[in-house]
């Protein structure tokens, strides 16, 4: 990360001081120092088993509120607000620079939690939490929870647009929206631990709400590392052709990108948009199955080895058909190289009959097929790539999904994320030393 | 073939659990109901809990929020301030009644309730209603503080789940002969995981209904419902990745590298015999890759083994695919282990990961008893016997013989 800006450095030093004069308890109030110690130990302790256990993954429901609000709930508001700073304090930032991102959390949180706190109060929240009036309760701890995700929203808003140039408007557009939801929960969890704590059960029952949070929490951080592991794993399948087949590095996931810039240009649907993505990146994965030999050959192919080359849509077809989280993209790869005069293959099939998504795919893998350097010509620039995309528009190409792609490129420009392949695509290693192996990928030519 | 005929530990354990109900529903149909509302609310949130049950493989504890409402039932002293007086036979009936009552959906698609998920739910509420009912009842916990009432209530609810996975392990072992210990490990560590959920939100639905009432129930169910949610997802991402690994290894296949479900047929013996030997499951679900990847090396062959038979090949050759394979498969970002498995499945079995012994021996049968023809399978186990020296390990072919015996799993004819 390049060096913060002096204007976001003072923005933080601001909101540090408004959190330190939060902190000043007002003269009069009785602080309960035994809760305030052990709900800081707690909240502390979750932060730690948490950034620990998942180490490498941002978790992405955020930080673990229950305890921060149970606080907000049961305690005066400086002393609410006090529970927030060891833990935050303690927590591992991650990036560089790490004190002021430390800094910088626990000010935020004391904010909060001190809003929160005050807003509980003002509505009359302690009363109720202390008679275990349930329904009543609900109220002012919702309002609670509102002005504590209101808070953090504004002061993340603030952060994004004085440190990274975000514009305003967008920088605040959707953060409350975002994290309401996630954190109306924890509010929820944190209104339970404040009334067992106030109940003649006292902490050990409050203790025991935070148990289920936690396990949902950890469910949750798997399904994410297994879905990425399950994304890694679908490149990397495809990442094995690009080696086989030498010269196309990096082609899936940049027909993938361009599959996904096309499909965000005709306004689909994220999921679908994501569905596409997979179509571009899996288009030619049956060139698993096609003999290494014949995908590496210079020159000229005759007219049989082309026929065993065209087959590879139907191979890949037979390979992915049976993941169902895929759907069209199913298709995609089925009939990527349809034409639209019905001159393609596998089927021939003509206009309409062919599957949306294989026209997108079709497009974008023409395209980089163009801009790229292959061992049969040079790359071209991408203006003339898209003026030949035109030119076959109608015949070869759906036009909607080129006047797509030459409406995508135009305003952003083609920048594909080129990142995994230059490390990952190696030729695997391959350990006997002195074993013969006359056919390992990426060995020969 | 004579009627199948169950196990007698399974016939005892329904048939106690059918007595209990029976007994409970007498006795509760003669007393009449007492407190009408708390019985009513805890039976609507436990048919809710049965409404959103999904049952599958991966999915230990089917109804999380069920479960935990029955054993909060069951630990209910005090609603509202109020004591209640309900004894361990109404609890059973009511969570009884309520339980079925859920099912209704379920079994109409025809996913009805096991036996056995009804006969664990019963006798396991049961246990805790008789631990705790007669002596609540009776006034001995009345000089208890709160704090230790709270605790009391967790070491019973322990207690009980560490009781009630060992009922579904001897339940498992029974009906599928799997060894006794790995099957009790497994059900323990689930204990852990959304076990532990179902514990605290069970003993805190007591305490908190004391506390402020039948309002207490929908608030407490929100943390368990989420964490049921997350374990679905993970679970059906986890499917999802199996599907991927399953398609995509069939690669080969496609190819015309190897035969037609070869792969599957490899991966599902070697998980049959995995159990056998008594696998934990991590090591079951990474045998299960290996195996469908194991013959992902001749793809990077010029010309095909011919039938994929890789076992007749000379034991050079196999080590030198296994490695070309094992390189393949670090690179999908499987986990490691998997590759390991992957690579030394040609090496002398002394060497081998037991994993790699597995899809070893269970490649060479699906071979040899492919070839065999009519008398494939005996023949082929028999070759395997003989070849021990050095190349199939003893404990694994032993192990391949009593699973085929068992004979759930005949293999299926080729294609």
């Amino acid at each position: 990360m390049e060096a913060v800006p002096a204007r976001a450095r003072v923005y933080i030093a601001c909101v540090a001081m408004a959190a330190l004069l939060c902190l000043l308890p007002p003269p009069g109030v009785r602080t309960p120092w035994w809760a305030v110690a052990l709900l800081a130990a707690l909240y502390a302790g979750c932060e730690r088993v948490a950034r620990s256990r998942f180490a490498g993954i941002s978790h992405p429901a955020g930080t673990f509120y229950p305890v921060l609000l149970a606080g907000a709930f049961l305690l005066p508001a400086p002393a609410a607000a006090l529970v927030a700073v060891p833990g935050a304090l303690l927590s591992q930032a991650g990036q560089r620079p790490v004190a002021l991102r430390r800094i910088w959390r626990a000010a935020q949180l004391v904010l909060g939690v001190w809003a929160a706190a005050r807003v509980h109060r003002l509505l009359g929240g302690p009363d109720a939490v202390v008679a275990g009036d349930v329904p009543y309760a609900l109220g002012p701890a919702g309002a609670a929870v509102l002005a504590f995700c209101l808070v953090l929203a504004l002061l993340d808003g603030g952060i994004l647009a004085l440190a990274e140039r975000v514009p305003v408007r967008r920088a605040w557009r959707g953060l409350v929206a975002r994290s309401l939801a996630p954190i109306a929960v924890h509010g929820l969890a944190g209104l339970m631990m404040a009334v067992l704590w106030r109940s003649p059960y006292g902490p050990v029952a409050a203790l025991l709400v935070l148990l289920p949070m936690c396990v949902s929490w950890w469910a949750f951080a798997q399904y994410h590392r297994e879905r990425a592991a399950h994304q890694a794993t679908i490149r990397a399948l495809v990442q094995a052709v690009d080696i086989k087949d030498g010269y196309t590095r990096g082609h899936s996931e940049r027909v993938g990108h361009a599959s996904m810039m096309i499909a965000r240009e005709l306004g689909m649907a994220d999921e679908r948009v994501e569905v596409l993505r997979f179509a571009g990146i899996l288009h030619d994965v049956g060139k698993l199955g096609m003999p290494t030999r014949l995908l590496r050959k210079d020159g000229p192919l005759t007219p049989e080895e082309r026929r065993v080359i065209e087959l590879h849509p139907e191979y890949g077809h037979e390979m992915v058909r049976g993941i169902g989280f895929l759907g069209e993209a199913r298709a995609a790869v089925l009939h990527h190289h349809e034409r639209l005069d019905g001159s393609g293959y596998p089927y021939g099939l003509v206009g309409r009959q062919i599957p949306e998504s294989a026209r997108v795919v079709a497009v974008a893998d023409a395209f980089d097929a163009m801009t790229s350097t292959r061992s049969y010509s040079r790359a071209r620039p991408v203006a003339v790539a898209l003026a030949e995309l035109e030119r076959c528009a109608g015949s070869q190409f759906d036009p909607v999904m080129v006047a797509a792609l030459v409406e995508a490129v135009g305003r952003t420009g083609w920048h594909p994320a080129v990142t995994a392949d230059d490390e990952e695509a190696r030729p695997p290693r391959v350990p006997p030393p002195g074993a013969p192996l006359p056919s390992r990928p990426g060995a020969h030519r | 073939m004579s009627a199948y005929r169950p196990p007698p530990l399974l016939t005892l354990v329904h048939a106690c659990a059918a007595l209990l109900a029976a007994g409970s529903l007498a006795v509760t149909l003669y007393d009449g109901l007492e407190e009408r509302r708390v019985a009513l609310a805890f039976g609507v949130l436990v048919t809710v809990g049965e409404l959103t049950r999904r049952n599958g493989a991966q999915i230990r504890e089917p109804a999380p929020l069920g479960a935990a409402a029955a054993l909060s039932y069951a630990l209910l002293g005090e609603a509202g301030g109020q004591a209640t007086h309900h004894g361990p036979a109404q609890v059973v009936a009511v969570v009884l009644a309520a339980s079925l009552l859920g099912s209704v959906p379920h079994i109409a698609r025809g996913q009805g309730p096991t036996a056995d998920h009804l006969a664990r739910r019963v006798l396991t509420v049961g246990f805790v209603a008789v631990c705790f009912q007669p002596p609540y009842n009776r006034g001995m916990f009345d000089d208890w503080g709160g704090p230790a009432y709270a605790l009391l209530l967790l070491a019973l609810l322990s207690l009980t789940a560490l009781c009630d996975a060992v009922l579904g392990a001897a339940l498992a072992h029974t009906r599928t002969g799997w060894p006794f210990g790995p099957v009790l490990r497994d059900e323990l560590r689930a204990v852990c995981g959304i076990g532990s959920a179902v514990i605290a939100t069970g003993a805190v639905m007591a305490l908190a209904v004391a506390v402020v009432g039948l309002w207490a129930l929908p608030v407490f169910s929100v943390p368990l419902l989420l964490a049921q949610l997350s374990f679905r997802r993970y679970a059906a991402v986890r499917a999802t990745y199996r599907q991927t690994i399953a398609s995509l290894a069939r690669a080969t296949e496609v190819a015309g590298y190897t035969p037609c479900g070869h792969a599957r047929r490899v991966a599902a013996v070697s998980q049959a015999v995995g159990r056998d030997l008594g696998l934990t499951e991590p090591e079951l679900t990474v045998l299960e890759y290996a195996a469908l990847m194991h013959d992902i090396g001749q793809l990077s062959l010029v010309d095909p083994v011919p039938a994929g038979a890789t076992a007749a090949l000379p034991a050079a050759e196999q080590r030198r695919i296994a490695l070309l394979g094992g390189a393949v498969v670090r690179q999908t970002g499987v986990d490691e282990a998997v590759a390991v498995v992957v690579e030394r499945q040609a090496d002398p079995y002394a060497e081998q990961p037991l994993a790699a012994r597995i899809v070893r021996a269970v490649n060479a049968y699906e071979e040899k008893s492919r070839e065999g023809g009519p008398g494939g399978p005996l023949t082929a186990l028999e070759e395997l016997r003989l070849a021990t020296a050095g190349t199939y390990a003893p404990e694994v072919v032993e192990s391949l013989a009593r699973v085929l015996a068992r004979s759930s799993l005949t293999l299926p004819v080729a294609g």
